[in-house]
């Protein structure tokens, strides 16, 4: 194994609780090496209080936080070579800049000279040169963002961790930043923690991804794994676009449900839920596939079209998506017909 | 005039009639003995003069303004030093509990500001209450003299404005993002730093409202220091009272109060400047 994917972080069972509340349930997770790592979860998963632990502003109940081996847990925020991008960004009102990004290398009672010397670097990588003697109060929300990111990367932390950083950008600025923020990460070579509730903001930028739901850990993985094999119906339904159907397993291990049969792996008997993308569902004219349908809704993306299918399958209609061009004229109150791809389903067993 | 433009002139009508009736009015009557000379009986005699404001340079007076200034700035100093500890507890307890504890630090207000100077006397008196304790722990020596001193004089002030200057400095600790402050310490800052460069600059409007208001106030106070400085120790606003109601000479008086009010303006002013330098001056100029 090489040296990249080394853990620099280690969580290991950290739980913290707010009076009667559990925040954050014994949660174990690696962080890698020059990882760019998303915190995935619905708001009040513990997400943030997990990242604020991390920083040190909440210390945990149980567990320890290991970095480079090394446990940080008692140290206060000041003395971990970790820094937050906050959400508000929290710059400092009062100062320009660059007295913003010098401050956290004064505070390093480094020469003069090198904080200079490294803010300028700093300011020219994240292209605030121009603003040097601004304000916050002059800036963009995408100029404070970038002042924000800034100041935490001028610190050179071993770890990087961002709360939310693209919240308050609409949502164009966000898709550009997106791109940038991974593109700063990869040049500045600093592992990154983000986290985040929208879940394409983290297929978009992670290298790998946790999933929190009530402070407990759902899944890790990369974003093509998290997506394509969901742990649970939770995940499933969290990340991307799913379509669920309930049934059950039958004994010769064949998903059934009303006018619809799918062999799936790894099914046990029982009550059973089978989870579909819709991208992973055929369509034709009545008859063709097994599965009988009338489409309910017809919805335009630019790039693919989102039919909505009533089947007697299921009680909410099956989202089905087909590119726009050369779908066919197909309209609302048109019969269909559907197949499942059975290598693409999951079945979450209830 | 469109109405929009004629209803908030409207609205400030009946305060600045107001104003104008019971404060400019008068200020400016009184302003104007300032320019003639003394009635035998008191009252005024018109015939212009300038020698009432020659005599508020005399160094007599002179020293008494001086020395009201040295008492209302200790008093500042004092008033601040108590009130920003407190206002900072009570900007970080519960959202909840924050306004009972408010409460709890305007409660004095509530009560007559001469019957909560009268109690100070009965604190600080040579068989007060605070002498009486000491006894009763068993301090034998002669009972100490607190009343009638300036520091009696500074603690009646201090007591009286501290509400004030609490509410000041926690309406603009209560509306900093404490993520600033969590950005200092991330940053590298201890807590002491962090108080030091963020905190404190940012809530020097808050002190600087809460100053001026309790020094302007105290500099022209006269109910306190003749109550607990028992006459000893004139200030200003002494001095004006006693002109109008025991020298009879009203036109000094009015010259003495035109100084102490010009004092006040100027010092108003500047607070105002330095509040929206620091809020925000900076806006302009970018726009520029």
């Amino acid at each position: 194994m090489n040296s990249s994917s080394n853990p620099i972080l280690r969580i290991e069972g950290v739980g913290k609780s707010f009076g009667p509340v559990t925040a954050v349930d014994n949660v174990t997770l690696d962080i890698r090496e020059n990882e760019f790592f998303a915190l995935l979860g619905p708001s009040g998963c513990g997400k943030t209080t997990l990242l604020r632990m991390l920083a040190g502003f909440e210390s945990p109940n149980t567990g320890r936080i290991l970095l480079e081996g090394k446990d940080i847990s008692p140290l206060p925020p000041e003395k971990r070579p970790l820094n937050l991008m906050f959400q508000s960004y929290a710059l400092f009102p009062h100062m320009t800049v660059r007295q913003n990004l010098s401050y956290g290398l004064e505070m390093e009672r480094l020469a003069k000279a090198e904080i200079r010397r490294r803010v300028d670097e700093t300011m020219a990588m994240t292209d605030l040169t121009p603003f040097a003697d601004r304000k916050p109060e002059q800036l963009s929300g995408g100029q404070k963002q970038r002042v924000a990111l800034a100041r935490a990367l001028v610190k050179r932390p071993k770890v990087l961790l961002l709360d939310e950083p693209l919240g308050a950008l609409d949502k164009k600025l966000r898709e550009r930043m997106q791109l940038e923020l991974k593109r700063m990460q990869n040049e500045a070579g600093i592992t990154f923690i983000i986290v985040t509730h929208d879940q394409e903001e983290a297929l978009v930028m992670a290298d790998r991804m946790a999933i929190l739901k009530d402070g407990r850990l759902l899944q890790v993985g990369a974003p093509e794994e998290v997506y394509e094999r969901p742990a649970d119906r939770f995940v499933a339904n969290f990340i991307g676009v799913m379509n669920f159907i309930d049934g059950k397993v039958g004994a010769d291990g064949l998903f059934a449900a009303e006018g619809l049969q799918v062999k799936a792996a790894g099914a046990k008997a029982g009550a059973a839920t089978l989870a579909i993308r819709p991208e992973n569902i055929a369509i034709g004219p009545p008859g063709d596939h097994p599965v009988a349908g009338t489409i309910t809704d017809i919805a335009y993306h630019g790039l693919d079209r989102v039919l909505h299918v009533k089947t007697a399958a299921s009680e909410t209609p099956l989202q089905v998506r087909i590119p726009a061009s050369g779908a066919g004229n197909w309209k609302i109150g048109d019969a269909l017909s559907l197949k499942i791809d059975p290598a693409k389903c999951r079945l979450f067993n209830a | 005039m469109s109405f929009n433009a004629t209803r908030p002139t409207l609205l400030a009508a009946p305060g600045v009639a107001w104003l104008v009736a019971f404060m400019v009015v008068p200020c400016l009557l009184v302003l104007s003995y300032a320019f003639f000379q003394r009635g035998v009986w008191g009252g005024v005699e018109y015939t212009f003069t300038l020698e009432n404001f020659a005599r508020v340079a005399d160094p007599l007076y002179a020293k008494i303004f001086l020395n009201s200034a040295r008492i209302a700035l200790t008093a500042t100093v004092v008033a601040i030093l108590i009130a920003y500890p407190a206002a900072y507890a009570i900007s970080r307890a519960p959202r909840m509990t924050q306004p009972i504890l408010l409460f709890f630090a305007v409660l004095p207000f509530w009560s007559n500001y001469l019957i909560r100077t009268y109690a100070w006397i009965v604190l600080l008196n040579r068989e007060g209450l605070i002498n009486n304790l000491l006894r009763a722990l068993g301090y034998t020596g002669e009972p100490l003299s607190m009343l009638y001193t300036e520091s009696a004089v500074i603690t009646g002030l201090v007591y009286n404005y501290l509400p004030f200057v609490i509410l000041a400095i926690y309406s603009t600790l209560s509306r900093l993002n404490p993520e600033l402050m969590e950005a200092s310490r991330d940053l590298g800052a201890g807590p002491v730093r962090t108080f030091l460069r963020v905190t404190l600059p940012l809530t020097l409007p808050g002190v600087a409202a809460g100053g001026v208001f309790v020094f302007v106030l105290s500099i022209g106070n006269f109910v306190t220091p003749a109550l607990l400085g028992g006459g000893r120790f004139q200030m200003v606003g002494n001095l004006v009272y006693d002109q109008f109601l025991t020298a009879n000479d009203w036109p000094f008086g009015a010259a003495l109060g035109a100084a102490l009010i010009l004092t006040m303006i100027v010092l108003l002013l500047l607070q105002a400047r330095a509040t929206a330098h620091a809020s925000g001056e900076r806006k302009g100029e970018a726009e520029r």
